[in-house]
């Protein structure tokens, strides 16, 4: 995509959500619903500190070690007989995934969920080399009929309403009677994608934590698609990026516990799968052949900057977009990028680079919402702080993509004459005086005041400002 | 923190919003101390606590400013401040711009001083309030900095509720954000109206006929929407409503 394509969708794909009352009404109730099991689940306010800390801790210290823990992960994998394939580019991914298809004959693909493999486009790179990949997670499967991209990492069709998903059913399942009962729509579905599971040649699934000292790879879902998808097929590829890595398997508990209760408020998924190899003498299923594709793409140089290495500590969760008030405003298309809401504002311009996805630091109002229920505690609205930084004035060290790409030399006078007035006692007292008699003259059609005006009154300037009422008064003395 | 023992002085930091358009909520959070038998110094030298610029990117602008509230605060008397957004950038992002600069540690000791107008009245001065107004129901609009970054969440509530007649009603989207975010109504214009108008929307459901808070900058937001919407309430500043209720106007 064009970086200035990139740029100016944000702000064009916000207007069209906004304008969209029935994805607003699908987002807000379904937030609602989110934000409401999730308090649930940590009302307990002692457990969730020292639980997060527990799991903010395992992830800052697998990204600490990171390299020397990839090296590990590698060598047990390939000792659990696990084949570990390494990529730079999503495009290098692709090739592998097409690659390691092909040597096996493979015609059709069953998948679980992934959102790497939706950042590599995988599917269209598939498609057009001949292979049939088939979405096995109820959303994604949807999405996947509608011809859409997820608009949430963790229920991708959250978008629909039921009424939307009875007509794509209708249309896109042959004899599929129009119906808007949940459970018939979710058997029709089942019916479909048995055969699929069946019928595959090779299963593609995502990673949520892959534990370096022991090389397994941890899957959680709760259709048992994963499951299927990972074992019924001959051939399963995972696909992950290289942050997911732990250094133990004591790592793990405390983040199987947060991640589920942060996302969706359940407890724990229903299936907790635990990947160690593909299938043993004398076993009779698990999949004849496991790859691992180590996915970087741009990874590293965010792993470079100690601050906004904190950006990688994610686990996916969405509790993040889930509390978001823009997100729930907008959805999640409006990102354009795979990932949306507070942790794909900061994830994809230092992925895509600033010149290309720089508009969406911006698009926060900072209120922290997500930082508070960040189970990992990465501190979103600090880091977006940090790359609105980059972009205007690139700091020395590592840079990040496309910095100073959003400097003009307007903001920046613009900025130079605030700090004029704001950094001197006598300027200050002088600007303030005028803006007190003449600030009131100023039309709603002025630069900023026009969209501040569009829906509210225009600010007026008090007489006599706080410092000359206090120097009345007598509080300046001291 | 611990709670610090109660001084016989205090600095008011007047923020530039209330310097320029809300300066009676800036007369009324001085008032109020003062009525607690405290003297109230409001140094003329200060200006604003540097905000709008660190959160654009201007680091270096953001720290000029902010240097200057440093010179203009010395000692170490307490700093009250009308504005649970400005306090937080002083509490918590003080010290992080200033590190490793030469101002750091005065940096770190000044955001010790820091104190939101209603936890300095809760916390170290435990005021008592008697209500001389009419009765009057409210609901309390806390600002996003206030409840998280300067996390003063219960203070303002309890000093409502200390009024007798005032019955204070729960917004139950109190904790979503206005929509105000300081640039982002100006560059993000259209998901900040829509913010907007769906807290005027819960404000109007509760029913109050005045919603209450402690940052203008919220409050510029929502009275401003709820007017030009022509909405049946009023807001204020906590400040200006807890005076006007302990005179009985």
């Amino acid at each position: 995509m064009a970086a200035e394509a990139g740029k100016m969708e944000f702000g064009a794909k916000a207007h069209t959500a906004l304008n969209d009352p029935k994805l607003r009404a699908n987002f807000r109730r379904a937030m609602d619903g989110l934000m409401t099991k999730r308090a649930i689940q940590f009302a307990d306010e002692a457990e969730w500190t020292s639980l997060r800390a527990r799991g903010a801790a395992a992830r800052a210290n697998a990204l600490a070690k990171l390299a020397e823990l990839l090296e590990q992960l590698e060598a047990n994998c390939l000792r659990n007989g696990i084949q570990v394939h390494w990529a730079e580019t999503t495009q290098e991914a692709n090739s592998i995934v097409l690659g390691i298809l092909e040597a096996a004959g493979a015609r059709t693909v069953i998948k679980g969920k992934s959102m790497v493999t939706e950042e590599m486009h995988l599917n269209a790179h598939l498609e057009k080399h001949g292979i049939t990949p088939v979405e096995s997670d109820l959303g994604e499967y949807i999405i996947q009929l509608a011809g859409e991209a997820p608009s949430h990492i963790v229920m991708p069709c959250i978008h629909k309403n039921k009424a939307e998903i009875a007509e794509l059913f209708h249309d896109k399942i042959e004899g599929q009677a129009y119906t808007e009962n949940v459970d018939e729509l979710t058997a029709a579905a089942r019916a479909a994608l048995r055969g699929a599971f069946a019928g595959a040649d090779a299963g593609i699934s995502g990673v949520n934590f892959a534990v370096a000292e022991t090389g397994t790879l941890v899957l959680i879902e709760n259709e048992g698609n994963g499951r299927l998808s990972t074992t019924l097929p001959p051939l399963h590829i995972a696909v992950t990026g290289i942050e997911k890595v732990l250094e133990k398997l004591d790592d793990v508990p405390p983040l199987l516990s947060l991640l589920p209760r942060s996302a969706t408020g359940q407890p724990i998924t229903t299936y907790v799968n635990m990947i160690s190899s593909p299938r043993k003498d004398g076993e009779k299923d698990g999949p004849k052949a496991v790859h691992l594709v180590l996915l970087d793409n741009g990874r590293s140089r965010v792993h470079g900057d100690t601050e906004l290495r904190d950006t990688l500590r994610c686990i996916r969760c969405a509790a993040c977009m889930n509390h978001c008030p823009v997100y729930t405003r907008v959805g999640g298309h409006t990102y354009t990028f795979t990932y949306p809401g507070p942790i794909g504002k900061l994830l994809t311009p230092q992925i895509e680079g600033l010149d290309c996805a720089g508009d969406q630091p911006h698009a926060s109002t900072l209120c922290r919402a997500c930082a508070d229920v960040c189970p990992v505690q990465i501190p979103i609205p600090d880091l977006l702080v940090r790359l609105r930084t980059e972009s205007v004035r690139p700091t020395s060290g590592q840079a990040v993509k496309g910095a100073g790409s959003s400097a003009t030399a307007a903001e920046t006078l613009g900025w130079k004459g605030w700090t004029l007035l704001y950094a001197s006692p006598l300027v200050y007292r002088i600007g303030t005086r005028m803006l007190g008699w003449f600030g009131n003259l100023m039309p709603s059609s002025a630069p900023m005041l026009k969209q501040w005006t569009s829906v509210r009154t225009k600010p007026k300037f008090a007489a006599k400002s706080l410092h000359e009422l206090a120097r009345e008064k007598g509080y300046c003395d001291e | 923190m611990t709670t610090p023992p109660r001084p016989n002085s205090v600095y008011f930091f007047g923020t530039c919003l209330i310097d320029l358009f809300y300066p009676e909520a800036g007369l009324a959070g001085m008032e109020l101390l003062k009525r607690e038998g405290l003297k109230v110094v409001f140094p003329p030298k200060q200006t604003c606590c540097g905000q709008p610029a660190r959160n654009n990117g201007y680091q270096d602008e953001a720290r000029a400013v902010a240097r200057l509230q440093l010179d203009a605060f010395p000692g170490d008397r307490p700093i009250v401040v009308p504005s649970g957004s400005c306090a937080g950038m002083m509490k918590t992002h003080y010290p992080e711009m200033f590190e490793g600069t030469p101002d750091h540690d005065r940096a770190v000791a000044f955001s010790k001083r820091v104190f939101e107008l209603t936890e300095f009245l809760v916390d170290v001065l435990g005021v008592r309030l008697e209500d001389k107004g009419q009765p009057v129901t409210v609901t309390w609009h806390p600002s996003c900095h206030s409840q998280r970054e300067a996390g003063v969440i219960e203070q303002p509530k309890a000093l409502l509720r200390q009024l007798a007649n005032v019955t204070l009603v729960e917004n139950p989207r109190e904790k979503e954000c206005c929509g105000f975010g300081g640039a982002f109504a100006v560059r993000q214009a259209e998901i900040s109206a829509a913010m907007v108008a769906d807290k005027v929307a819960s404000i109007e459901e509760t029913g109050a006929t005045q919603v209450v808070s402690g940052d203008c900058g919220c409050l510029m937001n929502i009275t401003g929407a709820a007017e030009k919407s022509r909405k049946g309430f009023k807001g204020r500043h906590i400040a200006e409503f807890i005076l006007e209720r302990c005179h009985g106007r």
